[in-house]
């Protein structure tokens, strides 16, 4: 480079210069089609769900008549719109707790280095590949709630291998019917938590380990104060992972359930709502209320996630 | 010492064994059920093992579900393709060729793919039946576009992961962004485009919520068809356990033989990748 006379390296600089201003309009020409999309289809349409849900429409054709936030209340004094929010609370607590121990606890366990570690982590995480509907179309013949002579399903197994006292309602048992879903939902995520820990896990440098041990510190003891305390940020991902989806949870209940009131949720009220009822004006502020809710969830951790990231 | 240790440990295949059972139950149940005669398919009997193997339970699935199917693989494969190649543009120009606002822009494409999509519902519909966009061609546009925020987010922290002195000599050589991207990024990204083509096959495939208001009964995409017959009441549920094999087949495959890719994807969707 010292070699080049002046001029020359003033035609490179220029010439590199160039290359920048041409790539600058480049780099933005060719991400702006996602852009523009995510643009329409995601904030527009954000906006326009909002003017939606403060109008009038009722019926087959568009009616944006100005409607105020009539909608909202009218949503809150809906009986089914707190059973909604019950079973959202029920299902929200039984499927995170559940998904979250579980999964820690299955992360622990394969992290002893025993052997056939790899299969079992595999095995654990196939749920994952299959959609809700197919799960839930099965558990609907596990949990199937018949009695008598028509006792059918993991009830029948039950009998079978004489656990009786665990012979139960399933989705069918009133109020808390909704858990019996969540726990299809378990089977399905916990295998994603195993695999967020184990991940947290492998990054904790072995010496730590050891150094607690030299210490004379138990295997309980290790995982209980070192461990346990590093994964905590793991923790807080799954939680709000699985939090926005209880949230947003609608195929599987439908496929175990169809649309019945008492395993109701908002998701499946905005969906029968505006489509089977036409209802628009309330089905959108079903789906605003919904989307509020997980922003508040998920705007913090991406704001977080993004400036740990910038720091490192 | 080192036995000891590993003595102590085997009590542990107790709880892993019984967690394998509860993991395996449901395929139990759909595998032995399917593989029954329509003379044995009796509630009565439905945990024990068929006494041969049959075939009834799948022709009959299979006769009821292939157009859905077929409606699946046709809009899965282009949704997957093209969300991945503008994932992968986006993600080179946001990690390599940052323009003033990119480290805006990015939450904001981030945030697409957390929103719960009832709240675009509505637009969404009324905005495919205006241009005309509607049938399996929307429903694969939708998957496109929603899955932009994913497939961008993958590419960008692969892209960001390498090193910048691969550009700089690059560039002094001569090539331009898009020489650069064309012949040294692209051909190293292979590893990303597959975790990002398992995803979005994966996801589009299982996809209900889209497919059940943006197609109608001639394009429904497998998952509408199977929850229609499971909740038919003409149709006995040995033929749903066939239907459901059928409907998980595909995403179940592409799981047992590309199980790595498909985590490393799973892990990408919760910002750690």
């Amino acid at each position: 480079m010292q070699s080049l006379n002046p001029f020359l390296i003033t035609q490179f600089k220029a010439r590199q210069t160039m290359f920048r201003d041409k790539d600058r309009y480049l780099n933005i020409l060719l991400i702006s089609p996602s852009i523009l999309a995510i643009l329409i289809f995601v904030y527009a349409f954000i906006g326009w769900s909002v003017r939606v849900s403060l109008s009038k429409w009722k019926g087959l054709t568009a009616d944006y008549t100005w409607n105020g936030i009539k909608n909202y209340l009218d949503l809150f004094a809906d009986p089914r719109f707190q059973i909604d929010i019950r079973n959202t609370l029920i299902f929200t607590v039984v499927f995170v707790f559940g998904s979250i121990s579980l999964g820690l606890i299955l992360a622990v366990m394969l992290d002893q280095g025993l052997k056939g570690e790899s299969f079992f982590r595999s095995l654990f995480l196939f749920p994952m590949a299959i959609s809700y509907i197919v799960t839930g179309v099965v558990w609907r013949w596990l949990m199937n709630p018949a009695t008598g002579s028509r006792t059918s399903g993991l009830n029948l197994l039950f009998s079978n291998i004489g656990l009786d006292f665990l012979v139960n309602k399933w989705h069918t048992t009133p109020v808390w019917g909704i858990a019996a879903i969540a726990l299809a939902a378990i089977w399905q995520m916990s295998g994603y938590t195993m695999a967020l820990y184990l991940a947290g896990l492998r990054a904790i440098p072995e010496e730590l380990k050891e150094a607690a041990r030299i210490d004379g510190a138990s295997e309980v003891q290790i995982y209980r104060h070192i461990m346990l305390p590093l994964l905590s940020p793991v923790t807080l991902s799954a939680l709000i992972i699985l939090g926005h989806m209880s949230l947003k949870v609608f195929d599987l209940i439908v496929a175990v359930a169809g649309k019945q009131l008492p395993l109701d949720v908002p998701a499946i009220y905005m969906w029968q709502i505006t489509f089977d009822g036409l209802f628009y004006g309330r089905g959108a502020a079903v789906g605003i209320l919904l989307l509020i809710s997980i922003a508040a969830l998920i705007i913090p951790y991406i704001h977080h996630t993004l400036k740990t990231e910038a720091e490192q | 010492m080192k036995t000891k240790q590993r003595l102590g440990k085997y009590w542990l295949y107790i709880p892993l064994v019984l967690m394998t059972i509860f993991y395996l139950l449901p395929l139990y149940i759909i595998l032995i059920t399917g593989f029954k005669s329509f003379a044995e398919i009796d509630l009565k009997t439905m945990w024990d093992l068929p006494r041969g193997i049959a075939f009834d339970n799948y022709i009959e699935a299979y006769a009821k579900l292939s157009p859905s199917l077929w409606n699946s693989f046709k809009m899965v494969i282009p949704a997957a393709l093209i969300s991945s190649m503008l994932g992968s543009i986006n993600g080179y120009v946001l990690a390599k060729w940052k323009f003033r606002g990119a480290d805006v822009i990015f939450p904001f494409i981030l945030f697409g793919m957390f929103i719960p999509y009832q709240s675009i519902l509505i637009p969404l519909v009324q905005f495919m039946n205006i241009v005309g966009i509607t049938g399996l061609p929307g429903l694969a546009l939708a998957h496109i576009i929603y899955g932009i925020p994913i497939t961008t987010l993958t590419f960008r922290n692969y892209y960001a992961s390498l090193p910048q002195e691969l550009l700089e000599a690059a560039k002094i050589d001569g090539a331009d962004m898009i020489g650069i991207y064309r012949y040294i990024l692209l051909p190293i990204s292979m590893p990303s485009f597959v975790v990002v083509l398992i995803w979005q096959f994966t996801s589009a495939w299982n996809d209900f919520l889209f497919a059940v208001v943006l197609t109608g009964n001639t394009d429904w995409p497998i998952t509408v068809a199977l929850n229609n017959m499971a909740g038919s009441q003409i149709i006995s549920w040995n033929v749903q356990m066939a239907g459901s094999l059928l409907a998980a087949l595909p995403t179940l495959l592409v799981y047992i033989f590309l199980g790595r890719y498909f985590l490393r994807g799973l892990l990408a969707g919760s910002l750690k990748g």
